[in-house]
């Protein structure tokens, strides 16, 4: 800011009166205008639509049984299983990034890691989707190159492994929620400040000490509101399940519910439309808190 | 450093300190092997899985030839390198103006626009569409359009887009830089254009990247209004011939992998952080 503004800006509002202002401020707004009606045909109308939808019946009428159909089969068990594949691949895409990050950041490794692991997280959050799925078929699917390696060694994963089942899945989103937690996680370490680390250090403390004493206190809400921040993240793909060929995910019903030959049902569709997004809101909000609370200590 | 390099000096003593505390830790290396493997494995089998499965005289790029040759896949990957322009250039003129007006004029909207730029992550690409689509079926005229589809990722793209130019034009002076080109005579559109645009080239380039991103990759609303576009072509070849499929992923790693490189050279020192676009 240039130190001549304030002059500036007082004469120009000693000039004109308040009248006039509004009249500017209200044709200011117009210059908004496209944006935000961008924004209501194509995001908040459609939201709109949809949370209406949920409590109505294909004719128009008030219900509440789209709702009820939630709590029905086989929506719980998608439910189930969309909340423990998004937690599960929170959890270890969260610990996973948050050890990398540390030891990235660690002064003695050499100096090229750092950019190394940043610009190919950067690169591997963006893969995901349909591409990701095929990677994951061709490394451990029932051909897979990993598999067909273990077999070798005389390690057969299958049956009792599936890129379907909890834990594949889980390991084929760690593909994206893991560099996504590096990326958000080495600025967090580094807010961590020297002197602390030194003053441990000058004090005998040792470096499990330090983390047990000073770093984890410190940097928990960070680490927690980012592992619920891949946890949204994980919940809403949609994409990569399907080319795994996972069936029961909540996107995946929604998805055959408006686009599936037997089962259209767009009421319900709506109904678990609804679901997510507050499931989705609720995982904003805690994220939102425990940033506040990490705000505290960290620069 | 420089502190480290001053107590050294002072202390004759911490010579052997310093070597041992520059000692990574055995478990510090664990982590960094397990994630490079994490982030390799996958990418060595890709390559490895489409260069199998050949036939005794064809050739070792059997799959990449056999799907260069299929028709569709030139189609569709036109399409999405269409709509991923379509959705750069009306994400551009919707964006910018808007938030340069803001930035100016309208500080107090900044909240709200801050607002606005997390609710693609509060309804994804799945939600999105249930709720689009009976808009969508009473203009059929729009629907059959890929056109369609730029305009709806536009909204996908938005977050991302509006982080950088909200950064963008957060480090520039953007009030005296106005006042400046006001008092030399250029109106305001002048002034958009050639004064703070060029301010803004790292923010557009990197959000224009980005968006492309986020445009190619994207499968959920494609394949669900059903167009051909690259993505849903993958899908469809993959799920009746696995190496095709994972031939054609490969050339969306080889894609995505050009754009981070590019972002990622344009904006080394900076905030990498931005680089996250998710399209799963």
């Amino acid at each position: 800011m240039a130190l001549a503004e304030p002059g500036i800006r007082s004469a120009v509002l000693v000039g004109s009166a308040p009248r006039k202002r509004s009249r500017s401020r209200r044709w200011a707004l117009l210059g908004a205008l496209p944006f935000f009606a961008y924004i209501s045909v194509f995001l908040l109308i459609p939201t709109g639509e949809l949370i209406v939808g949920a409590f109505r019946t294909a004719n128009g009428a008030f219900t509440l049984s789209n709702i009820s159909d939630i709590f029905h089969a086989p929506y719980p068990q998608a439910f189930e299983f969309s909340l423990e594949l998004s937690g599960l691949s929170a959890l270890m895409g969260g610990v996973l990034g948050f050890l990398v990050a540390n030891a990235v950041l660690h002064h003695g490794v050499p100096r090229f890691v750092r950019p190394a692991f940043v610009s190919f997280s950067g690169m591997a959050a963006n893969f995901a989707g349909v591409p990701l799925g095929f990677a994951y078929i061709a490394t451990l699917g029932t051909l897979g190159v990993v598999t067909t390696l273990l077999q070798h060694l005389g390690l057969n994963i299958y049956p009792s492994f599936s890129l379907q089942g909890l834990f594949g899945c889980a390991l084929v989103y760690m593909y994206f929620q893991l560099p996504l937690m590096i990326l958000l996680m080495i600025p967090v370490i580094e807010g961590l400040r020297k002197e602390w680390r030194e003053s441990a250090s000058n004090l005998g403390a040792s470096s499990f000490a330090f983390w047990r004493y000073v770093g984890l206190p410190v940097v928990t809400p960070s680490l927690l509101g980012l592992m619920v921040l891949l946890f949204g993240n994980a919940f809403s793909a949609y994409a990569t399940a399907q080319t795994l060929g996972v069936s029961n995910l909540v996107t995946i019903d929604i998805a055959n519910l408006i686009n599936g030959d037997i089962s259209i049902n767009p009421q319900d569709a709506y109904a678990l439309a609804l679901a997510m997004i507050v499931i989705i809101v609720i995982t904003i909000v805690v994220y939102a808190l425990l940033q506040r609370r990490a705000s505290r200590w960290l620069r | 450093m420089a502190q480290v390099a001053t107590v050294a000096e002072t202390r004759p003593s911490s010579h052997r300190f310093r070597r041992a505390r520059n000692r990574v830790p055995v478990w510090h290396l664990i982590w960094l092997v397990l994630a490079a493997l994490v982030f390799i494995v996958p990418i060595y089998s890709v390559v490895q899985f489409s260069l199998a499965g050949v036939q005794p005289g064809q050739s070792l790029f059997h799959w990449y030839l056999t799907v260069f040759d299929d028709p569709m896949f030139r189609s569709s990957f036109w399409l999405s390198i269409q709509i991923s322009l379509e959705t750069v250039a009306v994400s551009l003129v919707l964006m910018v103006p808007t938030v340069f007006w803001v930035h100016l004029r309208l500080p107090g909207l900044r909240p709200v626009m801050d607002l606005i730029s997390i609710l693609p992550f509060v309804v994804p690409p799945i939600v999105l569409v249930v709720g689009l689509l009976p808009f969508l079926e009473k203009i059929t005229w729009l629907f059959v359009r890929p056109e369609v589809l730029s305009l709806i990722y536009v909204i996908f793209a938005l977050p991302f887009l509006y982080r950088a130019l909200d950064a963008g034009l957060r480090a520039i002076d953007l009030r005296t830089l106005v006042e400046a080109a006001e008092s030399l005579g250029a109106k305001l559109p002048r002034t958009l254009l050639r004064v703070i645009l060029p301010n803004l080239r790292a923010a557009i380039i990197g959000g224009s990247l980005l968006t492309i991103a986020i445009a190619m990759g994207e499968y959920t609303v494609a394949s669900l209004l059903e167009f051909s576009t690259f993505s849903v072509y993958t899908y469809t070849i993959g799920t009746s011939t696995a190496y095709e499929g994972v031939a054609l992923s490969f050339i969306s790693f080889i894609f995505v992998w050009g754009a981070m490189l590019s972002l990622y050279l344009l904006g080394r020192g900076g905030r990498n952080e931005a680089a996250v676009a998710i399209t799963h």
